[in-house]
């Protein structure tokens, strides 16, 4: 048998997809468990391998052994591995403490749960890496689809309701997103991104080519929930299970993002985006709408997880401001930002449900004292709270550090002030439960009386993930040097 | 634009007439179902504008056979089973998801769903 | 629908016909229209009529959920393991030419492996999803008793 290491692009993906049929398969709900954590960590593992192999070269590998542009074709780059690595690494940890945390989902169907959990994962990974546009729309489709269920799961009866409208809105999305694909495809004949590059070059600003262009950002930014469409994000974060909105949290909308960037820069160019195209007021006055909107919104809500949903809106603000800017320090800002936010909202959620789970509620008002009866829990919850706010010495205020220096790069100094006065708003609304964590005093006796300890594996993907954001802001040449890498490989020659 | 430009693009014209019928649908309506099939009526443009531009003409159907050149392209037809399988995948989703609707809520219009104040908690 | 021996007889005739017409659609999918797809869900639809007339009960001793559940998983199985035994051989993920020695024999016997496993799920899917429909239907007028 020949070697296994070419064949990581596409194990990456189809490891998950075992896992999930294996899953279905087998009835034992603990046996599903440690089988779904063992096929997300050997995904995590081929993803960190092509991570290091990826560096400065292309991996390219043909399904079917049909060569492209003919056929389908997986195109790992520097900016791929990166997005891969960050996908299974957070789907590994969320199954690992998805057990504890879904008391909703009954035994019998625990299988299925993780079945489609690691379906989810499946499609997430096969968009990062397939260089196909319409193998992109199949795995968008299965990870959606996924996704629809997994948050119809919640145990609120709206769960439902914020699945279905979920559903509504993300399959438009995507059939914006096809749409403007056959516009390409009639204009070019080809689905290949890579080859869509090069026969795109003489005939970009052509109607048909333009229209497909306007749908397909569209319908990315609904998937993406970019500021005017994310009316799916609050209600679809806030009633489904906990370890169903750390997953989509921290991956579904940075995929999404992914394939924006991926369209905006290897094919069509900085140049044609920022000039004829003349993107950047609209991105730059929309992205300044999602951070002071999430923010402000944010500030007055009694649940701590629709909180941290209006976060996720503000912080993805943070992150098209970056893509607006479009220079080097500011897509690497951007990338830096995009896991440092995954890291640090999927802690947040992960520290919401281990209080949902242990006290019962998740109001604000109900978790009052909890910072005295859980100290380590509220404190990585401090902790991560600090890293989103963008302290010195923290991932996050690394990504907003480049983007800030980008944005007086440009002259646009006012940009670079909107950026650090907005971060003041996160502390106010992460201030409020945090105040009321540790200097308020909860009056219900019955929630005072329940036990403090968390079960193990929410103990070990909490510490992992603090874990990692510790390394990651003091050692910042790890992050900082792949995402300049996979910056200048979408800001350079085309691919 | 001529009555004869029209007629020539007739095709695209009616693609274009189908999608926003379909999107009408989906926003205008507030029963669960209607939203539903107004999706499918906007995915069926979909399978129409990859199609259409498929047929070559002059084309016949795309198996070598002797005696003919030109044949009409095979992958659009490829691309929109898969397309339409996703949909159908997806119709049965949201009819799932309406018929546990029903039964949570008792009711499958979406303005009759809630109180406001229930809603924002 | 059982009394009315009109259906009941029709019904009795047609279903090897139904059955037959799938399985001619599954066969024939490389030449004309068809596949996996379109042989499940006519295949589902012989299961959905037998039920229809006949009783769920009868279905299901026929076919049973259990057994439909189980199914759903497997058909997936049998695609990606097509392409799992490619990789054994050697060759790229879903490469059939790894099937067989000759390359145009090992692209047929892919394709029919690979919609054998499509028509396996897709059918298995359909039957499930009418079952659940059913036991509900049935599941609501039990409690309205």
């Amino acid at each position: 048998m020949a070697s296994i290491t070419p064949h990581f692009p596409i194990l990456c993906v189809v490891i998950p997809l075992f896992g999930a049929l294996l899953c279905a398969t087998i009835r034992n709900s603990r046996a599903t468990w440690l089988l779904a954590v063992c096929s997300a960590l050997c995904s995590f593992l081929c993803a960190v391998f092509l991570l290091m192999h990826a560096n400065d070269r292309v991996v390219s590998y043909a399904i079917g052994g049909w060569q492209s542009p003919i056929g389908i074709e997986y195109r790992i780059d520097s900016f791929n591995a990166y997005v891969l690595c960050l996908i299974s690494g957070i789907g590994c940890l969320s199954v690992l403490y998805a057990p504890s945390a879904i008391s909703e989902v009954s035994s019998f169907n625990r299988p299925w749960f993780f079945s489609v959990m690691l379906l989810c994962m499946t499609g997430l990974m096969g968009m990062a890496a397939t260089g196909d546009a319409f193998n992109l729309f199949v795995f968008m489709e299965i990870a959606s689809l996924s996704s629809y269920v997994l948050i119809a799961l919640g145990k609120q009866r709206e769960a439902l309701v914020a699945a279905y409208r979920y559903l509504i809105v993300g399959t438009m999305g995507a059939t914006f997103y096809v749409i403007g694909i056959g516009f390409l495809y009639v204009s070019t004949g080809t689905l290949n991104i890579a080859d869509l590059t090069v026969r795109i070059a003489p005939i970009k600003t052509t109607a048909p080519v333009l229209t497909g262009i306007s749908f397909l950002i569209v319908g990315l930014s609904i998937k993406a929930a970019i500021f005017p469409l994310h009316a799916w994000l609050p209600n679809a974060y806030r009633f489904a299970p906990i370890p169903v909105s750390a997953f989509l949290s921290g991956t579904a909308t940075k995929v999404a993002l992914y394939i924006l960037l991926r369209f905006i820069f290897s094919v069509l160019g900085v140049q044609f985006f920022l000039g004829t195209f003349g993107l950047y007021e609209v991105i730059v006055t929309f992205s300044l709408g999602a951070i002071l909107f999430g923010s402000i919104v944010a500030i007055f809500q009694k649940n701590l997880r629709r909180m941290l949903a209006y976060s996720s809106i503000a912080q993805v603000g943070y992150i098209t401001l970056g893509i607006a800017l479009a220079n080097e320090n500011s897509l690497t800002g951007s990338l830096i930002y995009i896991v440092g936010h995954g890291l640090t909202k999927v802690g947040l959620f992960f520290v919401a449900g281990s209080l949902l789970a242990r006290l019962g509620s998740d109001h604000i008002a109900d978790l009052a004292g909890a910072g005295r009866r859980m100290p380590w829990t509220v404190g990585s919850f401090i902790f991560l709270s600090l890293n989103m706010l963008g302290i010195p010495g923290t991932i996050g205020f690394l990504g907003k550090w480049y983007i800030a220096l980008a944005a007086a790069e440009r002259g646009s100094w006012w940009l670079a002030v909107i950026i650090i006065m907005t971060s003041l708003l996160a502390l106010i609304y992460m201030g409020r439960f945090i105040e009321s964590a540790y200097f308020s005093s909860c009056s219900d006796e019955k929630i005072k009386s329940q036990a403090n300890s968390i079960p193990w594996n929410m103990g070990l993907s909490l510490a992992i993930l603090t874990g990692l954001c510790i390394w990651l802001g003091i050692d910042t040449a790890i992050l900082t040097d792949k995402a300049r890498a996979a910056a200048l490989l979408l800001l350079g020659a085309n691919l | 634009m001529t009555g004869n430009q029209v007629l020539l693009q007739l095709n695209y014209w009616l693609i274009i007439m189908i999608m926003m019928m379909g999107f009408y649908v989906v926003l205008a309506h507030s029963n669960m179902i209607k939203k539903l099939i107004g999706l499918g009526i906007f995915q069926t443009s979909v399978y129409f504008l990859y199609v259409v531009p498929g047929k070559i003409i002059g084309g016949t159907a795309p198996i070598i056979a002797s005696g003919y050149q030109v044949y009409s392209n095979p992958l659009p037809h490829v691309l929109i089973l898969t397309a339409i399988v996703v949909g159908v995948a997806t119709l049965a989703l949201g009819l799932a998801l309406v018929t546990r609707i029903n039964e949570a809520y008792g009711t499958i219009e979406e303005n009759d769903l809630y109180r406001p104040d229930e809603w924002r908690q | 629908m059982k009394q009315n021996s009109i259906i009941r007889i029709v019904v009795k005739l047609l279903m090897p016909f139904i059955i037959l017409f799938a399985l001619y659609v599954q066969f024939h999918g490389d030449l004309g229209p068809g596949g996996g797809f379109q042989a499940g869900v006519i295949m589902a639809g012989a299961v959905v009529i037998y039920s229809l007339v006949f009783g769920l009960a009868t279905a299901e001793a026929l076919i049973s959920l259990p057994v439909v559940r189980s199914l759903i998983p497997i058909g997936v199985l049998i695609y990606a393991g097509v392409g799992l035994f490619s990789l054994i051989k050697g060759r790229n993920y879903l490469d059939y030419s790894a099937l067989h020695a000759e390359a145009a024999t090992g692209q047929h016997i892919g394709i029919f492996v690979v919609e054998l496993g499509v028509f396996i799920t897709v059918f298995a899917s359909m039957t499930a999803i009418f079952y659940a429909f059913a036991e509900q239907q049935k599941q609501n007028e039990e409690d309205s008793k």
